[in-house]
């Protein structure tokens, strides 16, 4: 996607004031409450390792390819040309495969509504669609979160893990997991202790579906055949014998 | 068939009312106070055993149908005729009933009519959407007649009789996919589930499995029915049935192990964890031993047998998509799930309201017929019986 922007998440930056978060909660209008896991009221948090130095901000990935977006069946997911994926309420019925299905786990569900939607972090869209920078970019004091062109922060990245390659563990989260997303991490701590997922395959994660259901015209086209064939043969089979019979019945009679 | 005295219908009528009143309380609460008050699902864990059984489990039992109309039908083996309704009826009553529970299930059922305008031919809910769509109008349809004979309404259903070849076709198409599709919902969540359960192949798994459930449904539901209705039972249609499954069971156990090894995940078997147990639980009960049974000629031509057999099988089939659904998946972040007792009891309400509606149904409609009372099929073949007795009657 040639205008798709992307955070720049550095780990290694983060000191935790979570003032991101806070900044979230204000321009989407949420309540102000700490948290440790993403929930229908919360699009961002900021975890702590035990080590209570280390801190990572999780919020919705924005995949290049996403997942929901191929997993809804009434198509409520769109990734649009920001690089945000965003969900459509007026379209949703509430099947939640959406959850089940992102690599992320990021979707979230509002359980206590009786008219619920998911909600998940926009990448504030029409701040950036106008020009501007997301909220938690404009929070963040301490070049923990990022924000431009996609390519610019993929450039960036790798700037900062080459000028301190002792720091950094030299991988981007975000490049190739899941085909790409518009989150991207580095960190000075091994990606597996800051407990995000590290089993996403490197390719788009719709196609593993797409793979199968391409194929259901053929296979229904093929089965047809196959179906109507074998009761031509059967039926021709039974009249030929029914008539054999009655043939055999009239010379008899005769 | 001797049952113990518990299990006489009166019985089973006081617990069948117990569960729909309690099923009832629960749908009430759900209805006016919403998914997280009534449920035990949770942002990790999001679907639950209204997913878990009542849409899986329900639409695989419901595979006997497809199975006996192709047999019926495409392969003109017309001596399975007797068991054709009362199966395409169980069918019919599944896919009602998957449709009721998705209206307690959806966050917003109220949209559910969204499915028929928005579509994403890339996702496989959308797949399954109009499976369960298309497929529950084509039983209504194939049950239809039924229903026609029953007013004797002519017209109808010799328009029925004249598509009924197109609508088995389009049946077993449709309910193929179906069962295949709800095994591809979970393709796209590699990461997530147990590697007992995840496999590239699930599809091709849901549908082997969901013939050996459907075929002992119709076993197992031969049976229940005889004895409420206290009618004959097709005993060697049944020990023919039986011989199908003994193949299907083999061909499904060769299928998942050569599955698990592919993959090499065979390791996990053996593992001392809570999976593996429910895994050996589900192969044993629902493959292994039904099939071992089934080698022997006194278990296929014995009603015991065969009653006990193909409910291990229903029983196996049942752990086996609850195990998917929701034992697979609580391996990832460790993580479990129990349902609430409004899940569970509206789930065995729509379970009872099913076995109720099917009682009811086959009592006041023509739903169990000989094929002597049938009306005579096609007036196209008796035409060239007609021909031979002029051409006969001239020489």
């Amino acid at each position: 996607m040639t205008n798709s922007k992307a955070l720049l998440i550095d780990v290694a930056n983060c000191v935790g004031c979570r003032e991101c978060a806070r900044a979230c909660a204000e321009v989407n209008n949420l309540p102000q409450e700490e948290a440790t896991e993403l929930s229908a009221t919360h699009y961002t948090v900021v975890q702590s390792l035990n080590d209570d130095q280390t801190f990572v901000r999780r919020l919705c990935m924005h995949c290049n390819e996403p997942t929901c977006v191929s997993a809804c069946l009434v198509g409520a997911f769109t990734k649009t040309e920001t690089g945000a994926v965003l969900y459509d309420e007026a379209k949703c019925i509430g099947c939640r495969y959406c959850m089940q299905a992102c690599p992320f786990e990021v979707p979230r569900y509002e359980w206590s509504s009786l008219s619920p939607k998911v909600q998940k972090c926009k990448m504030c869209y029409e701040r950036v669609a106008a020009g501007g920078k997301t909220a938690c970019t404009e929070a963040c004091m301490f070049g923990a979160t990022t924000f431009g062109d996609r390519d610019e922060m993929i450039k960036e990245a790798r700037k900062r893990i080459d000028e301190s390659p002792t720091t950094y563990v030299n991988h981007i989260y975000g490049l190739t997991e899941a085909g790409g997303t518009s989150v991207l991490y580095i960190s000075n701590i091994p990606f597996e202790k800051l407990g995000l997922p590290m089993n996403i395959p490197n390719e788009p994660i719709p196609q593993l579906s797409w793979r199968v259901l391409s194929q259901i015209p053929k296979y229904s086209v093929a089965a047809s055949v196959v179906l109507f064939g074998i009761h031509w043969i059967t039926a021709r089979r039974t009249e030929v014998a029914r008539f054999e019979a009655e043939q055999k019945k009239l010379v008899e009679r005769n | 068939m001797k049952f113990p005295r518990i299990l006489r219908l009166t019985f089973w009528k006081s617990v069948a009312s117990i569960f729909i009143a309690l099923g009832a309380i629960a749908a009430v609460q759900r209805y006016s106070m919403g998914l997280g008050a009534t449920t035990h699902l949770v942002d990790t864990f999001p679907w639950g055993i209204w997913i878990g059984f009542d849409i899986f489990v329900g639409v695989g039992l419901a595979a006997g149908g497809f199975a006996i109309a192709a047999t019926v039908y495409l392969f003109n083996i017309e001596r399975f005729k007797p068991i054709l309704r009362p199966t395409v009826l169980t069918a019919f009553l599944g896919y009602v009933l998957v449709i009721a529970g998705l209206m307690v299930d959806l966050g917003r059922p109220w949209t559910i009519w969204h499915a028929f305008i928005m579509w994403n031919p890339h996702s496989v809910m959308f797949e399954v959407a109009w499976c369960v769509i298309l497929y529950t109008a084509v039983l209504a349809l194939e049950f239809s007649p039924v229903v026609f004979e029953r007013f004797n309404l002519q017209r109808p259903l010799k328009i029925i009789h004249a598509i009924t070849i197109p609508l088995v076709v389009l049946g077993v198409l449709l309910s193929t996919l179906h069962q295949s599709s709800l095994g591809s919902l979970f393709l796209i969540i590699p990461g997530r589930m147990h590697p007992l359960w995840y496999s590239n192949i699930i599809p091709f798994l849901f549908f082997i499995s969901c013939v050996a459930a459907g075929l002992a449904m119709i076993i197992f539901e031969s049976f229940l029915s005889s004895r409420a209705f206290k009618r004959e039972i097709e005993l060697p249609l049944l020990t023919e049935l039986s011989r199908v499954l003994t193949v299907v069971l083999a061909l499904l156990f060769t299928v998942r192990i050569q599955d698990l090894m592919s993959r090499d995940a065979l390791q996990y078997v053996f593992q001392p964890t809570y999976q593996s147990a429910l895994f050996l639980g589900e192969i044993l009960i629902g493959v292994l031993i039904p099939f071992s049974l089934l080698l022997f000629k006194k278990t296929r031509s014995s009603q015991k047998g065969l009653f006990y057999t193909s409910a291990l099988i229903i029983l196996g089939f049942v752990a086996n998509r609850m195990n998917t659904a929701i034992t697979s998946m609580e391996h990832w972040p460790q993580r479990t799930y129990v349902p609430s007792w409004q899940e569970l009891f509206i789930t065995l309400a729509l379970g009872t309201v099913g076995f109720v509606a099917f009682y009811l149904i086959a009592k006041n409609f023509p739903v169990f017929v000989s094929h002597h009372e049938e009306a005579p099929a096609h007036s196209a073949e008796h035409e060239w019986i007609k021909e031979l007795e002029l051409v006969s009657k001239q020489n």
